[in-house]
């Protein structure tokens, strides 16, 4: 333990929650209690309602959760694919050459998530790949935002892979892809749940380069939450907002689970 | 089936890691490859196994070249230092994983990881997982997996390293039976231990600096060493430096009786003499010095002396009066426990 005495330790505590409480906890307590008000004049929220809710559970809203969760689940699985396969590329590249494929990588994450949403509206705008207007391009959007956290998750948990496994599996008689769908996979099968809840949390909350994308049929929720607050809905947009943060959540919890059952050490 | 190894160099970036190795392991064979960290050992080894590509020269297993072929193609048993159990596995399936890699029926998948579980004691652990178990157990398990694939090679990499002292000489005696039991399959056993490559060895080879310093029986190494490096690798000998004249050889003032064929006559030479074998007191070959240090190690003594600025070590069975340290004393060997070598450093002391 870094700090021994009992009143030091108090200390840190109280700076933690200082800090942290203000900074991350209380905005979050601050929406879910707007998302059960209808007026927010005093320092507490007034009229304690669950009429937002029942807006949120008809109709467009609940058409938003799906169009959120499916393009977070595709957007998930195609940048985990990518990603996977292109960290174990990388893998297997020279130093030189794994440079230029991680930098290529991180593109999407270092340029401005608006710039990517353009980038993507102008390229696929015109025949061949006419995607504007359909739910293709905000799904190829959201996947080119998360590959590079796959991208990265996985290529830092192939560094630490000790190559003994694929060695000694290689000696036992196992051809390259036997090795890989049986020892190299499933080793890698924690880092890969994490990087996809990580993918999938990015991908339900991204806004910026969705607004540039987005077609009337394919509405995602953050989209929404922006909409109903911009037109002063303050509190229905809260309402949305829980719902987000709860599915979110709730997904995350599933995968959390899933990842402590399949990691072995 | 045997083991040749024709010239093989291997270079990592220009640094020649391996240089020239020529060495052949009789099919049935337990070869040591014996050497200080960074002497080429492993560099053999994994040549032996397909990790590296030689630069230039061949590896044979039998007949067969296998220079060019990748690792799964090979059909080598391999166990590495820290054993590499697939953590996901069981140690049943661990073990069947190279049989199942090979398409083997199940039923014979099922009768052979038995029998390699038999052998090796551990058919009680079958269902458990590698983190479920002790070194030494996991020690057993990997060596379980390499014999299930019944092979004819087997590499052993440091495969007693990662254990304490106790359990290592336990799985020593326990490697021996299992050779015992599978005559056939010839063995390359990498290791820095020299009680390791006494033990088990039919043959050890020595390296140093990427090279082939000498190979023979444990017997021949230890009694006659090629060279200073043997002589103070296995078996820790005596290295002082002696003159040789017509007859005898000198050293500081004191003149020595031993066989000197093969010295030139004036040479300067290496005199090597086993610790064990130097005794106290009066005797042929006298040596008067002074008692630098004093060890008590039990059943023996070990005492460092200083003869004519060089320090010679002798274990002693314990000593009822042991010599104060800074006392005057004498110490002999026969003339027939000395070995004349060609003029070298003396080596380490330990």
């Amino acid at each position: 333990m870094l700090v021994h005495s009992r009143g030091a330790r108090w200390a840190v505590w109280a700076v933690f929650a200082l800090l942290f409480l203000p900074l991350f906890a209380l905005p979050l307590l601050v929406v879910l209690g707007a998302s059960f008000a209808t007026h927010w004049s005093g320092a507490l929220p007034s009229g304690p309602t669950t009429a937002n809710y029942r807006t949120v559970v008809r109709g467009e809203a609940l058409h938003a959760l799906t169009t959120s969760l499916l393009t977070a689940v595709a957007a998930s699985v195609l940048a985990l694919t990518v990603g996977t396969w292109a960290a174990l590329a990388a893998a297997a590249l020279g130093r030189g050459r794994r440079r230029v494929l991680d930098a290529l990588f991180v593109l999407p994450v270092a340029v401005p998530s608006v710039v990517v949403g353009l980038s993507v509206l102008v390229a696929f705008s015109r025949p061949p790949l006419l995607l504007n207007g359909t739910r293709w391009i905000v799904i190829l959007a959201h996947t080119v935002l998360v590959t590079a956290f796959a991208y990265q998750s996985v290529s830092a948990a192939l560094a630490r892979l000790d190559p003994a496994y694929e060695q000694a599996a290689a000696s036992l008689g196992a051809g390259p892809a036997y090795v890989l769908w049986r020892v190299r996979l499933p080793l890698l099968l924690p880092s890969l749940t994490a990087a996809a809840g990580l993918c999938f949390a990015l991908s339900m909350g991204e806004l910026s380069a969705t607004m540039m994308l987005y077609p009337p049929d394919w509405t995602p929720l953050p989209v929404l939450i922006y909409a109903a607050t911009d037109r002063g809905a303050l509190f229905t947009g809260s309402a949305v907002a829980v719902v987000l943060m709860a599915a979110t959540l709730l997904v995350l919890f599933a995968v959390s689970r899933a990842r402590t059952r399949a990691s072995y050490r | 089936m045997s083991i040749r190894f024709d010239s093989v160099t291997v270079a990592y970036d220009g640094n020649v890691v391996l240089d020239a190795l020529d060495l052949t392991v009789a099919p049935g064979e337990v070869m040591a490859l014996l050497g200080p960290s960074g002497s080429g050992k492993t560099t053999a080894l994994r040549a032996v196994a397909g990790f590296v590509r030689p630069a230039s020269g061949r590896v044979l297993l039998g007949e067969r070249d296998v220079t060019d072929l990748p690792p799964h193609r090979r059909g080598i048993g391999m166990v590495v230092q820290q054993y590499a159990l697939f953590p996901h596995l069981r140690v049943e399936d661990n073990v069947a994983f190279g049989l199942k890699a090979r398409k083997t029926p199940k039923a014979e998948i099922r009768r052979r990881v038995a029998e390699a579980l038999e052998m090796t004691g551990m058919a009680a652990y079958a269902r458990r997982h590698p983190r479920e178990l002790s070194g030494g157990q996991q020690q057993r398990v990997a060596i379980a997996r390499a014999l299930a694939i019944r092979p004819a090679v087997l590499l052993l990499d440091e495969p007693l390293s990662a254990l304490d002292a106790r359990l290592r000489s336990g799985m020593l005696a326990e490697l021996a039976r299992l050779h015992r039991e599978l005559p056939e399959v010839s063995i390359l056993y990498v290791t820095h231990d020299q009680m390791e490559a006494l033990t088990l060895a039919d043959r050890i080879a020595v390296m140093d600096k990427a090279r082939l310093q000498a190979c023979g029986t444990p017997q021949e190494l230890y009694r006659a060493p090629a060279n200073a490096f043997t002589a103070s690798f296995v078996g820790n000998a005596n290295l002082l430096p002696v003159t040789v004249p017509a007859r005898g050889a000198v050293l500081g003032d004191a003149e020595l009786t031993l066989d000197t064929a093969g010295a030139a006559a004036g040479a300067r030479a290496t005199l090597c003499v086993r610790p064990h074998l130097v005794g106290l007191g009066e005797g042929p070959n006298r040596l008067t010095g002074t008692v630098r240090e004093i060890q008590w190690r039990g059943a023996t003594h070990r005492l460092y002396v200083d003869v004519a600025g060089h320090t010679v070590r002798a274990d002693l069975p314990e000593l009822r009066e042991a010599p104060a340290h800074g006392e005057r004393i004498t110490v002999h060997f026969a003339p027939e426990d000395a070995v004349l070598l060609a003029a070298g450093v003396s080596g380490d002391e330990h």
